[in-house]
Protein backbone atom coordinates (compact mmCIF):
# COMPACT_ATOMS: atom_id res chain seq x y z
CA UNK A 1 0.00 0.00 0.00
CA UNK A 2 2.81 2.25 0.13
CA UNK A 3 1.74 3.40 -3.55
CA UNK A 4 -1.45 4.11 -2.05
CA UNK A 5 -0.16 6.43 1.11
CA UNK A 6 2.19 8.26 -1.43
CA UNK A 7 -0.24 9.38 -3.93
CA UNK A 8 -3.40 9.98 -0.84
CA UNK A 9 -4.06 13.38 -2.13
CA UNK A 10 -3.85 13.00 -5.59
CA UNK A 11 -5.28 11.81 -7.97
CA UNK A 12 -5.17 7.94 -9.49
CA UNK A 13 -7.10 8.71 -12.84
CA UNK A 14 -7.98 12.01 -14.25
CA UNK A 15 -9.47 12.13 -17.65
CA UNK A 16 -10.32 15.83 -19.19
CA UNK A 17 -12.26 17.26 -21.80
CA UNK A 18 -13.48 13.60 -22.94
CA UNK A 19 -15.58 12.85 -25.95
CA UNK A 20 -16.71 9.72 -27.97
CA UNK A 21 -17.68 9.84 -31.67
CA UNK A 22 -20.00 6.60 -32.84
CA UNK A 23 -20.30 7.01 -36.51
CA UNK A 24 -21.81 9.71 -36.92
CA UNK A 25 -23.05 10.79 -33.66
CA UNK A 26 -21.72 12.65 -30.39
CA UNK A 27 -21.67 9.76 -27.73
CA UNK A 28 -20.46 12.31 -25.08
CA UNK A 29 -18.13 15.85 -25.07
CA UNK A 30 -16.39 17.79 -23.13
CA UNK A 31 -16.68 14.68 -19.99
CA UNK A 32 -14.06 15.23 -17.49
CA UNK A 33 -13.36 12.09 -14.59
CA UNK A 34 -11.37 12.14 -11.64
CA UNK A 35 -11.10 10.08 -8.63
CA UNK A 36 -8.93 10.12 -5.81
CA UNK A 37 -7.91 7.20 -3.07
CA UNK A 38 -11.12 6.14 -1.38
CA UNK A 39 -13.19 7.31 -3.68
CA UNK A 40 -15.88 5.20 -6.20
CA UNK A 41 -17.13 6.56 -8.86
CA UNK A 42 -20.36 5.83 -10.87
CA UNK A 43 -21.20 6.03 -14.31
CA UNK A 44 -24.81 6.41 -15.01
CA UNK A 45 -26.65 6.16 -18.45
CA UNK A 46 -28.96 4.18 -20.72
CA UNK A 47 -28.20 1.49 -22.45
CA UNK A 48 -25.65 2.92 -25.36
CA UNK A 49 -25.26 5.96 -23.83
CA UNK A 50 -21.52 5.18 -23.93
CA UNK A 51 -20.92 3.92 -19.96
CA UNK A 52 -18.72 1.09 -21.59
CA UNK A 53 -17.30 3.30 -24.14
CA UNK A 54 -16.04 5.85 -21.44
CA UNK A 55 -14.98 2.94 -19.33
CA UNK A 56 -12.51 1.89 -22.28
CA UNK A 57 -11.26 5.00 -22.90
CA UNK A 58 -10.04 5.38 -18.84
CA UNK A 59 -8.60 2.13 -19.13
CA UNK A 60 -6.98 2.58 -22.39
CA UNK A 61 -8.50 0.41 -24.60
CA UNK A 62 -10.00 3.16 -26.24
CA UNK A 63 -8.27 6.20 -27.82
CA UNK A 64 -10.48 9.03 -26.86
CA UNK A 65 -11.65 10.85 -29.65
CA UNK A 66 -11.33 14.24 -27.87
CA UNK A 67 -9.54 14.62 -24.52
CA UNK A 68 -6.90 12.89 -22.24
CA UNK A 69 -6.83 10.65 -19.90
CA UNK A 70 -3.64 10.96 -17.52
CA UNK A 71 -3.75 7.35 -14.91
CA UNK A 72 -0.63 7.45 -13.23
CA UNK A 73 -0.80 4.22 -11.43
CA UNK A 74 -1.97 0.79 -12.51
CA UNK A 75 -5.08 -0.36 -12.81
CA UNK A 76 -7.48 -3.48 -12.70
CA UNK A 77 -10.07 -4.25 -15.78
CA UNK A 78 -13.18 -6.22 -15.01
CA UNK A 79 -14.87 -5.81 -18.52
CA UNK A 80 -18.12 -7.01 -19.97
CA UNK A 81 -16.22 -10.25 -20.67
CA UNK A 82 -14.63 -12.29 -18.11
CA UNK A 83 -11.39 -13.00 -19.52
CA UNK A 84 -12.26 -16.40 -18.80
CA UNK A 85 -11.46 -18.95 -21.61
CA UNK A 86 -13.65 -22.09 -22.29
CA UNK A 87 -11.37 -24.53 -20.91
CA UNK A 88 -9.92 -22.98 -18.36
CA UNK A 89 -10.07 -23.51 -14.81
CA UNK A 90 -10.30 -21.34 -12.33
CA UNK A 91 -7.74 -22.44 -10.34
CA UNK A 92 -5.51 -22.09 -13.96
CA UNK A 93 -7.06 -18.69 -14.54
CA UNK A 94 -5.52 -17.44 -11.46
CA UNK A 95 -2.56 -18.87 -11.37
CA UNK A 96 -2.16 -17.68 -15.67
CA UNK A 97 -2.85 -14.17 -14.33
CA UNK A 98 -1.04 -14.39 -11.01
CA UNK A 99 1.91 -15.46 -13.02
CA UNK A 100 1.63 -12.38 -15.21
CA UNK A 101 1.75 -10.08 -12.39
CA UNK A 102 4.23 -11.45 -10.31
CA UNK A 103 1.76 -12.15 -7.49
CA UNK A 104 2.24 -13.99 -4.30
CA UNK A 105 -0.94 -14.51 -3.30
CA UNK A 106 -2.44 -17.89 -2.81
CA UNK A 107 -5.36 -18.60 -5.53
CA UNK A 108 -6.69 -21.38 -3.16
CA UNK A 109 -7.37 -18.36 -0.14
CA UNK A 110 -8.54 -16.00 -2.74
CA UNK A 111 -10.75 -19.02 -4.53
CA UNK A 112 -12.38 -19.62 -1.21
CA UNK A 113 -12.73 -16.02 -0.47
CA UNK A 114 -14.73 -15.51 -3.69
CA UNK A 115 -16.74 -18.96 -3.12
CA UNK A 116 -15.33 -20.76 -6.36
CA UNK A 117 -13.58 -23.67 -4.48
CA UNK A 118 -16.35 -26.10 -5.05
CA UNK A 119 -15.73 -25.51 -9.18
CA UNK A 120 -12.16 -24.48 -8.87
CA UNK A 121 -11.42 -27.42 -10.91
CA UNK A 122 -13.73 -26.89 -13.63
CA UNK A 123 -13.75 -26.02 -17.38
CA UNK A 124 -15.19 -22.55 -17.88
CA UNK A 125 -17.32 -23.27 -20.30
CA UNK A 126 -19.07 -25.80 -17.68
CA UNK A 127 -19.37 -22.89 -15.01
CA UNK A 128 -22.66 -20.89 -14.55
CA UNK A 129 -22.50 -17.47 -15.20
CA UNK A 130 -22.24 -15.86 -11.66
CA UNK A 131 -19.28 -18.67 -11.43
CA UNK A 132 -17.64 -16.94 -14.17
CA UNK A 133 -17.92 -13.71 -13.02
CA UNK A 134 -17.18 -14.43 -9.45
CA UNK A 135 -13.79 -16.12 -11.23
CA UNK A 136 -12.82 -12.43 -13.19
CA UNK A 137 -13.60 -10.51 -9.66
CA UNK A 138 -10.83 -12.67 -8.04
CA UNK A 139 -8.17 -11.52 -10.68
CA UNK A 140 -8.69 -8.49 -8.31
CA UNK A 141 -7.53 -10.04 -5.51
CA UNK A 142 -4.40 -11.39 -6.92
CA UNK A 143 -2.30 -8.12 -7.55
CA UNK A 144 -2.55 -4.98 -5.48
CA UNK A 145 -3.57 -2.21 -7.89
CA UNK A 146 -4.73 1.14 -6.42
CA UNK A 147 -7.40 1.86 -9.44
CA UNK A 148 -10.02 -0.98 -10.49
CA UNK A 149 -12.27 0.02 -13.60
CA UNK A 150 -15.40 -2.38 -13.52
CA UNK A 151 -18.02 -2.68 -16.31
CA UNK A 152 -21.20 -3.74 -14.13
CA UNK A 153 -19.31 -5.55 -11.56
CA UNK A 154 -22.45 -7.04 -9.83
CA UNK A 155 -23.89 -9.00 -13.30
CA UNK A 156 -24.72 -12.16 -13.09
CA UNK A 157 -24.32 -12.03 -9.05
CA UNK A 158 -26.68 -13.49 -6.77
CA UNK A 159 -27.45 -11.67 -3.49
CA UNK A 160 -24.03 -13.00 -1.72
CA UNK A 161 -22.20 -12.27 -4.34
CA UNK A 162 -23.54 -8.95 -4.91
CA UNK A 163 -22.45 -8.44 -0.68
CA UNK A 164 -19.01 -10.23 -1.67
CA UNK A 165 -18.24 -7.70 -4.25
CA UNK A 166 -19.85 -4.80 -1.93
CA UNK A 167 -17.34 -5.57 0.67
CA UNK A 168 -14.38 -5.84 -1.56
CA UNK A 169 -15.25 -2.51 -3.20
CA UNK A 170 -14.92 -1.26 0.32
CA UNK A 171 -12.20 -2.81 1.46
CA UNK A 172 -10.18 -1.67 -1.68
CA UNK A 173 -11.47 2.00 -0.90
CA UNK A 174 -10.70 1.82 2.63
CA UNK A 175 -7.03 0.98 2.46
CA UNK A 176 -6.48 3.90 -0.40
CA UNK A 177 -7.82 2.52 -3.41
CA UNK A 178 -10.32 4.09 -5.88
CA UNK A 179 -13.49 2.81 -7.85
CA UNK A 180 -14.75 3.57 -11.37
CA UNK A 181 -18.01 1.50 -12.04
CA UNK A 182 -20.30 1.27 -15.19
CA UNK A 183 -23.47 0.18 -13.36
CA UNK A 184 -27.16 -0.30 -14.02
CA UNK A 185 -29.75 0.37 -10.89
CA UNK A 186 -28.90 1.18 -7.56
CA UNK A 187 -25.11 1.28 -6.51
CA UNK A 188 -24.93 -1.01 -3.16
CA UNK A 189 -21.74 1.02 -1.96
CA UNK A 190 -21.62 4.32 -0.81
CA UNK A 191 -20.61 6.25 -4.27
CA UNK A 192 -18.48 9.54 -3.49
CA UNK A 193 -19.66 10.68 -7.22
CA UNK A 194 -21.67 9.95 -10.39
CA UNK A 195 -20.94 10.66 -13.75
CA UNK A 196 -23.69 11.19 -15.96
CA UNK A 197 -23.89 10.56 -19.86
CA UNK B 1 9.10 -5.22 -17.38
CA UNK B 2 11.23 -6.65 -14.82
CA UNK B 3 11.23 -10.23 -15.79
CA UNK B 4 10.01 -12.03 -18.73
CA UNK B 5 7.39 -13.73 -16.81
CA UNK B 6 4.57 -12.38 -18.32
CA UNK B 7 5.57 -13.18 -21.46
CA UNK B 8 6.16 -16.95 -20.44
CA UNK B 9 2.65 -16.99 -18.76
CA UNK B 10 1.27 -15.65 -22.42
CA UNK B 11 3.51 -18.48 -24.40
CA UNK B 12 1.68 -21.04 -21.61
CA UNK B 13 -1.64 -20.17 -22.36
CA UNK B 14 -1.40 -19.93 -25.98
CA UNK B 15 0.12 -23.73 -25.16
CA UNK B 16 -2.53 -24.71 -23.10
CA UNK B 17 -5.48 -23.27 -25.67
CA UNK B 18 -3.82 -25.03 -29.18
CA UNK B 19 -3.59 -28.48 -26.95
CA UNK B 20 -7.20 -28.18 -25.35
CA UNK B 21 -8.44 -26.96 -29.19
CA UNK B 22 -7.23 -30.27 -30.47
CA UNK B 23 -8.25 -29.11 -33.62
CA UNK B 24 -5.03 -27.21 -33.26
CA UNK B 25 -2.54 -30.38 -33.35
CA UNK B 26 -4.49 -32.30 -35.86
CA UNK B 27 -6.17 -30.42 -38.31
CA UNK B 28 -3.32 -28.80 -39.87
CA UNK B 29 -1.63 -32.31 -40.80
CA UNK B 30 -4.25 -33.77 -41.45
CA UNK B 31 -4.95 -31.24 -44.00
CA UNK B 32 -1.12 -30.99 -45.29
CA UNK B 33 -1.17 -35.11 -45.46
CA UNK B 34 -4.31 -35.04 -47.27
CA UNK B 35 -3.47 -32.29 -49.91
CA UNK B 36 0.26 -33.99 -50.49
CA UNK B 37 -1.45 -37.27 -51.12
CA UNK B 38 -4.26 -36.02 -53.64
CA UNK B 39 -1.12 -35.13 -56.05
CA UNK B 40 -0.35 -38.70 -57.45
CA UNK B 41 -4.31 -38.78 -57.97
CA UNK B 42 -4.23 -36.09 -59.66
CA UNK B 43 -0.69 -35.60 -61.88
CA UNK B 44 0.25 -39.48 -62.18
CA UNK B 45 1.84 -41.64 -60.35
CA UNK B 46 4.83 -41.69 -62.43
CA UNK B 47 7.67 -42.01 -60.46
CA UNK B 48 9.72 -39.28 -62.29
CA UNK B 49 7.29 -36.99 -62.76
CA UNK B 50 6.14 -37.26 -59.02
CA UNK B 51 10.18 -36.81 -58.10
CA UNK B 52 10.27 -33.39 -60.14
CA UNK B 53 7.21 -31.62 -58.67
CA UNK B 54 7.43 -33.42 -54.74
CA UNK B 55 9.08 -31.07 -53.29
CA UNK B 56 7.57 -28.14 -54.34
CA UNK B 57 4.02 -30.13 -53.58
CA UNK B 58 5.71 -30.06 -50.04
CA UNK B 59 5.60 -26.38 -50.01
CA UNK B 60 2.23 -25.66 -51.32
CA UNK B 61 0.82 -27.95 -49.01
CA UNK B 62 2.65 -26.28 -46.02
CA UNK B 63 1.82 -23.35 -46.97
CA UNK B 64 -2.14 -23.69 -47.20
CA UNK B 65 -1.94 -25.98 -44.15
CA UNK B 66 -0.01 -23.24 -42.12
CA UNK B 67 -3.80 -21.44 -42.01
CA UNK B 68 -6.10 -23.76 -41.46
CA UNK B 69 -6.00 -22.95 -37.55
CA UNK B 70 -5.05 -19.62 -37.42
CA UNK B 71 -8.49 -18.03 -37.40
CA UNK B 72 -8.85 -18.89 -34.10
CA UNK B 73 -5.96 -17.89 -32.62
CA UNK B 74 -6.41 -14.19 -32.21
CA UNK B 75 -10.11 -14.52 -32.63
CA UNK B 76 -10.52 -16.68 -29.08
CA UNK B 77 -8.59 -13.90 -27.12
CA UNK B 78 -11.02 -11.27 -28.56
CA UNK B 79 -14.18 -13.26 -27.78
CA UNK B 80 -12.74 -14.22 -24.38
CA UNK B 81 -11.83 -10.46 -22.95
CA UNK B 82 -8.09 -11.91 -22.67
CA UNK B 83 -7.08 -9.68 -25.34
CA UNK B 84 -8.80 -6.50 -23.51
CA UNK B 85 -6.56 -7.76 -20.32
CA UNK B 86 -3.63 -8.28 -22.48
CA UNK B 87 -4.00 -4.90 -24.17
CA UNK B 88 -3.91 -3.32 -20.84
CA UNK B 89 -0.70 -4.75 -19.35
CA UNK B 90 2.65 -3.26 -19.51
CA UNK B 91 3.79 -5.97 -21.50
CA UNK B 92 4.11 -5.18 -25.18
CA UNK B 93 1.66 -6.18 -26.88
CA UNK B 94 3.80 -7.10 -29.73
CA UNK B 95 5.70 -9.55 -27.52
CA UNK B 96 2.41 -11.40 -26.33
CA UNK B 97 1.80 -11.89 -30.03
CA UNK B 98 4.74 -13.18 -30.95
CA UNK B 99 4.79 -15.37 -28.33
CA UNK B 100 1.36 -17.25 -29.15
CA UNK B 101 2.41 -16.99 -32.75
CA UNK B 102 5.70 -19.22 -32.05
CA UNK B 103 3.58 -21.09 -29.36
CA UNK B 104 0.73 -21.69 -32.32
CA UNK B 105 3.58 -22.45 -34.55
CA UNK B 106 5.12 -25.16 -32.09
CA UNK B 107 1.89 -27.09 -31.51
CA UNK B 108 0.97 -26.85 -35.14
CA UNK B 109 3.53 -26.05 -37.04
CA UNK B 110 6.65 -28.11 -35.97
CA UNK B 111 4.36 -31.39 -36.72
CA UNK B 112 4.19 -30.52 -40.32
CA UNK B 113 8.20 -29.89 -40.85
CA UNK B 114 8.56 -33.62 -38.81
CA UNK B 115 5.94 -34.88 -41.17
CA UNK B 116 7.59 -33.59 -44.48
CA UNK B 117 10.29 -36.73 -44.95
CA UNK B 118 7.48 -39.56 -45.07
CA UNK B 119 5.41 -37.80 -47.40
CA UNK B 120 8.09 -37.01 -49.29
CA UNK B 121 9.13 -40.36 -49.56
CA UNK B 122 5.65 -41.68 -50.77
CA UNK B 123 5.90 -38.77 -53.67
CA UNK B 124 9.24 -40.13 -54.56
CA UNK B 125 11.44 -37.39 -53.67
CA UNK B 126 15.41 -38.67 -53.53
CA UNK B 127 15.43 -39.64 -49.59
CA UNK B 128 18.97 -38.27 -49.06
CA UNK B 129 17.91 -34.78 -49.59
CA UNK B 130 14.80 -34.62 -47.30
CA UNK B 131 15.98 -34.39 -44.26
CA UNK B 132 18.72 -31.44 -45.14
CA UNK B 133 15.33 -30.18 -47.13
CA UNK B 134 13.79 -30.14 -43.28
CA UNK B 135 15.89 -26.89 -42.50
CA UNK B 136 14.58 -25.11 -44.99
CA UNK B 137 10.62 -26.19 -44.47
CA UNK B 138 11.01 -25.18 -40.69
CA UNK B 139 12.73 -22.00 -41.77
CA UNK B 140 9.80 -21.24 -44.37
CA UNK B 141 7.29 -22.63 -42.42
CA UNK B 142 7.94 -20.47 -39.49
CA UNK B 143 7.83 -17.14 -42.02
CA UNK B 144 3.86 -18.49 -43.26
CA UNK B 145 2.61 -18.80 -39.75
CA UNK B 146 3.92 -15.35 -38.56
CA UNK B 147 2.81 -13.96 -41.50
CA UNK B 148 -0.92 -15.89 -41.03
CA UNK B 149 -0.44 -14.74 -37.46
CA UNK B 150 -0.60 -10.74 -38.69
CA UNK B 151 -3.97 -12.08 -41.09
CA UNK B 152 -5.58 -13.72 -38.40
CA UNK B 153 -5.24 -10.26 -35.97
CA UNK B 154 -6.26 -8.74 -38.40
CA UNK B 155 -9.30 -10.78 -38.91
CA UNK B 156 -9.95 -11.37 -35.35
CA UNK B 157 -13.13 -9.35 -35.70
CA UNK B 158 -14.68 -10.85 -38.65
CA UNK B 159 -17.23 -13.74 -37.79
CA UNK B 160 -15.88 -15.68 -41.00
CA UNK B 161 -12.38 -14.65 -41.27
CA UNK B 162 -10.79 -17.58 -43.17
CA UNK B 163 -11.05 -16.59 -46.11
CA UNK B 164 -9.96 -12.91 -45.41
CA UNK B 165 -6.88 -14.74 -43.51
CA UNK B 166 -6.49 -16.62 -46.63
CA UNK B 167 -6.69 -13.40 -49.09
CA UNK B 168 -4.32 -11.25 -46.93
CA UNK B 169 -1.93 -13.83 -45.73
CA UNK B 170 -0.81 -16.27 -49.37
CA UNK B 171 0.63 -12.39 -51.26
CA UNK B 172 3.00 -12.74 -47.98
CA UNK B 173 4.10 -16.04 -48.46
CA UNK B 174 5.43 -15.44 -52.22
CA UNK B 175 9.12 -14.43 -51.08
CA UNK B 176 9.32 -16.89 -48.72
CA UNK B 177 7.84 -19.71 -51.24
CA UNK B 178 9.90 -18.80 -54.24
CA UNK B 179 13.24 -18.92 -51.78
CA UNK B 180 12.38 -22.05 -50.13
CA UNK B 181 11.56 -24.14 -53.16
CA UNK B 182 14.93 -23.09 -54.70
CA UNK B 183 16.39 -23.65 -50.83
CA UNK B 184 15.16 -27.59 -51.18
CA UNK B 185 16.22 -27.72 -54.77
CA UNK B 186 19.93 -26.77 -54.17
CA UNK B 187 19.93 -28.42 -50.94
CA UNK B 188 22.00 -26.76 -47.66
CA UNK B 189 25.24 -24.53 -48.55
CA UNK B 190 23.20 -23.01 -51.33
CA UNK B 191 22.46 -18.88 -51.44
CA UNK B 192 18.56 -19.65 -51.38
CA UNK B 193 19.29 -20.76 -48.19
CA UNK B 194 20.06 -17.53 -46.94
CA UNK B 195 17.81 -15.73 -48.71
CA UNK B 196 14.93 -18.10 -46.96
CA UNK B 197 16.12 -17.24 -43.78
CA UNK B 198 16.04 -13.44 -44.92
CA UNK B 199 12.86 -14.13 -45.63
CA UNK B 200 12.04 -15.39 -42.29
CA UNK B 201 13.36 -12.84 -40.27
CA UNK B 202 12.00 -10.06 -41.89
CA UNK B 203 8.72 -11.97 -40.97
CA UNK B 204 10.03 -12.44 -37.61
CA UNK B 205 11.14 -8.55 -37.06
CA UNK B 206 7.54 -7.06 -38.89
CA UNK B 207 5.06 -9.69 -38.31
CA UNK B 208 4.80 -9.14 -34.63
CA UNK B 209 4.23 -5.61 -34.79
CA UNK B 210 1.80 -5.35 -37.77
CA UNK B 211 0.03 -8.06 -35.71
CA UNK B 212 -0.07 -5.84 -32.35
CA UNK B 213 -1.67 -2.82 -34.49
CA UNK B 214 -3.96 -4.99 -35.60
CA UNK B 215 -5.25 -6.08 -32.44
CA UNK B 216 -5.24 -2.71 -30.97
CA UNK B 217 -7.69 -1.81 -33.23
CA UNK B 218 -9.50 -4.93 -33.17
CA UNK B 219 -9.93 -4.74 -29.28
CA UNK B 220 -10.68 -0.62 -29.37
Amino acid sequence: MAENAATMNEFLIKAVGLGAIRGERVLFSDLSVEAKAGEALVLRGANGAGKSTLLRMLGGLSRPDAGTVERPVRHHWIGHRNGLKPHETPRAHLTHWGRVWGSTADAIEIASHMGIERPFDVAGRLLSAGQKRRTAIARLLLADRPLWLLDEPFSALDTQGKALVTSLIDRHRASGGAVITALHGEAPFEASGEVQL
Amino acid sequence: MRSPSPLRAAFRQALGEAWAGGAGVLLPIGFFAGAAMLVPFTVGSEASQLSSIGTGILWVALALASLVSMERVFQADLEDGVLELWAQEETPLFLVAAAKIIAHWLVSGLPLVLLTPPIGIALQVDAGALVPAMLAYGLGGLAFFLWGGVAGALAASVARGGLLISLLALPLFVPTAIFGALATIEGPGGPSLLFLSATTLFALSIAPFAASAALRLAVD
